[in-house]
């Protein structure tokens, strides 16, 4: 068996064990889905005080070298090489058919090193087209050896100022180099629940102890990948593998606001990335298919996969995303439907086994997102 | 009234005159999580033994009740429609699903007793 077949653990894996987590497969990795307390308790822990998640199995990546930030900038629909000292930026791979390959953080760490947090399920073909395309334009270095964790609620910024004060002032995506108790941290304020909240990067031997330290403030409580996934969908938060893949490209996975202007057409530095016609025909002349947040009637919950019919029983999309609120107390979904029939206004159902459940479109995000902007 | 366990995680109460209750076991009920949806059948309709009855929604997933024996269905436990949480609390008791006349009594000597299902949990 090769050593990809293996399943592997985050460096943290012990302390959910000991926890008392159930574990799951989730690329690869034996994860937490769930501690004692429960996907609803740990989900509305997370929106009243803070959540601690272990999402170590993500990729880490460092960029190096004079051109760092000019090669990213050749294989990302945005802009990198204006990027600021310590912030981040939302930005996508994209394949030559316009499509995404996976969704990523860049931050700009000392315009010759940025670092890049991407998805754990495409983290291995994420690190392969990038030395591919930039490889010989600089330094791609995949971490080994390193946690991620991430302290997300509206008591994270008062938890770790406690151990960390200078934290204190930092903004929304914006980064800062920390020392906490000996160990040293590369914070982010950002994070992928709605909340405010903080990403920490930091060597796998010092994570435990870490962990341990923010565990010890009675606001914080371990959460797990389920209540991760019901807060980043009331957050109408994309999922890679959900709203974004590589058949559709970011206008129709409604991620048109990540395009930077300086990098569309007409802009100063248009273009020169993979899949720039087609993201920008779709961008002018509008795309087939979008990304729409559903409120289905009722409580039964419509779940990833349930197709969507109108009224004639014509096929308008398929549910995405799908599953139920805690914080809303009430079935949510995300779906990619076909515009033009949207545009008909027409009465849109879900299937969900034998029966039709009517289900209304909804602005996103279905829980307001409360990020801190000074 | 005895009480006979499937290999479903299900509870079968006899209550006489070949009825009886059903629902979902405490482990059950802790392996799925947070409930926030029961999908009752009606009552009337017929069941027969390994069919999908209900569907049991919790935060992250959809799980079918399989029937553990033949028969109609004479009542629902249409508390759980707005109140799914009573089989998270109390499985064994409020949390009960449904009745059901059997068509085939004998049936429940295939089903476990307490011990036997203890044991095949703990497998």
């Amino acid at each position: 068996m090769s050593k990809d077949m293996l399943i592997q653990t985050t460096p943290l894996h012990q302390m959910h064990l000991d926890a008392g987590a159930k574990m799951v497969p989730f690329a690869g990795y034996d994860m937490p889905v769930s501690y004692p307390l429960g996907i609803k308790k740990e989900h509305n822990h997370t929106r009243e005080k803070a959540g601690l998640f272990d999402v170590s199995h993500m990729g880490q990546i460092r960029l190096g070298g004079v051109n760092a930030k000019k090669a990213l900038e050749s294989i990302v629909p945005v802009d990198i090489i204006d990027l600021p000292l310590m912030k981040l930026r939302y930005a996508l791979f994209t394949n030559k058919s316009g499509g995404v390959m996976d969704d990523l953080m860049v931050t700009n760490l000392g315009d010759e090193d940025l670092f890049l947090v991407v998805n754990a399920g495409c983290k291995n073909a994420d690190f392969a087209h990038l030395q591919r395309t930039i490889g010989d334009d600089c330094k791609v270095e995949f971490l080994e050896d390193v946690a991620l964790l991430a302290l997300q609620g509206p008591s994270a910024h008062k938890v770790l100022s406690e151990i960390a004060p200078s934290i204190s002032e930092m903004l929304f995506m914006t980064a800062k180099q920390v020392v906490i108790n000996g160990i040293e941290c590369l914070i982010t304020r950002s994070g992928y629940t709605g909340e405010d909240g903080f990403e920490i990067s930091l060597a796998a031997k010092d994570s435990e102890e870490l962990a341990k330290i923010l565990l010890s403030n009675i606001e914080v409580e371990w959460v797990g990948l389920g209540a991760r996934d019901s807060l980043r969908l009331e957050a109408g938060l994309s999922l890679y593998g959900h709203e974004l893949d590589i058949h559709h490209s970011p206008v129709e996975s409604s991620l048109g606001w990540a395009l930077s202007k300086v990098r569309r057409t007409g802009g100063e530095r248009e273009g020169n990335y993979l899949g720039f016609e087609t993201i920008m025909k779709h961008l002018s002349e509008g795309s087939e298919s979008r990304v729409f947040g559903l409120q289905p009637e009722g409580r039964m919950p419509v779940r990833d996969g349930a197709m969507i019919e109108d009224e004639l029983g014509n096929n308008v999309g398929k549910v995405t995303s799908g599953g139920f609120g805690p914080s809303i107390n009430r079935p949510i979904a995300i779906a990619r439907l076909k515009k033009s029939y949207i545009e008909k206004n027409s009465k849109l159902f879900a299937l969900v086994r034998d029966k039709k459940i009517a289900v209304e479109i909804v602005s996103l995000p279905f829980v307001k997102q409360n990020y801190y902007r000074g | 009234m005895s009480i006979k366990f499937s290999e479903d995680h299900e509870w079968i109460q006899s209550q006489g005159d070949d009825l009886v209750v059903i629902g979902i076991t405490d482990f059950a009920q802790e392996q799925l999580g947070d409930l926030v949806y029961v999908e009752l059948p009606e009552v009337g309709d017929e069941c027969s033994r390994g069919e999908n009855i209900s569907v049991i929604e919790s935060v992250k997933a959809a799980s079918d009740l399989v029937a553990p024996v033949s028969g109609t269905i004479v009542e629902v436990n249409s508390r759980l429609e707005d109140e799914p949480e009573l089989v998270t609390e109390d499985s064994m008791g409020e949390g009960w699903f449904i009745k059901v006349k059997l068509s085939s009594p004998e049936e429940l000597d295939e089903l476990m007793d307490e011990g036997a299902y203890n044991t095949f949990i703990e497998e």
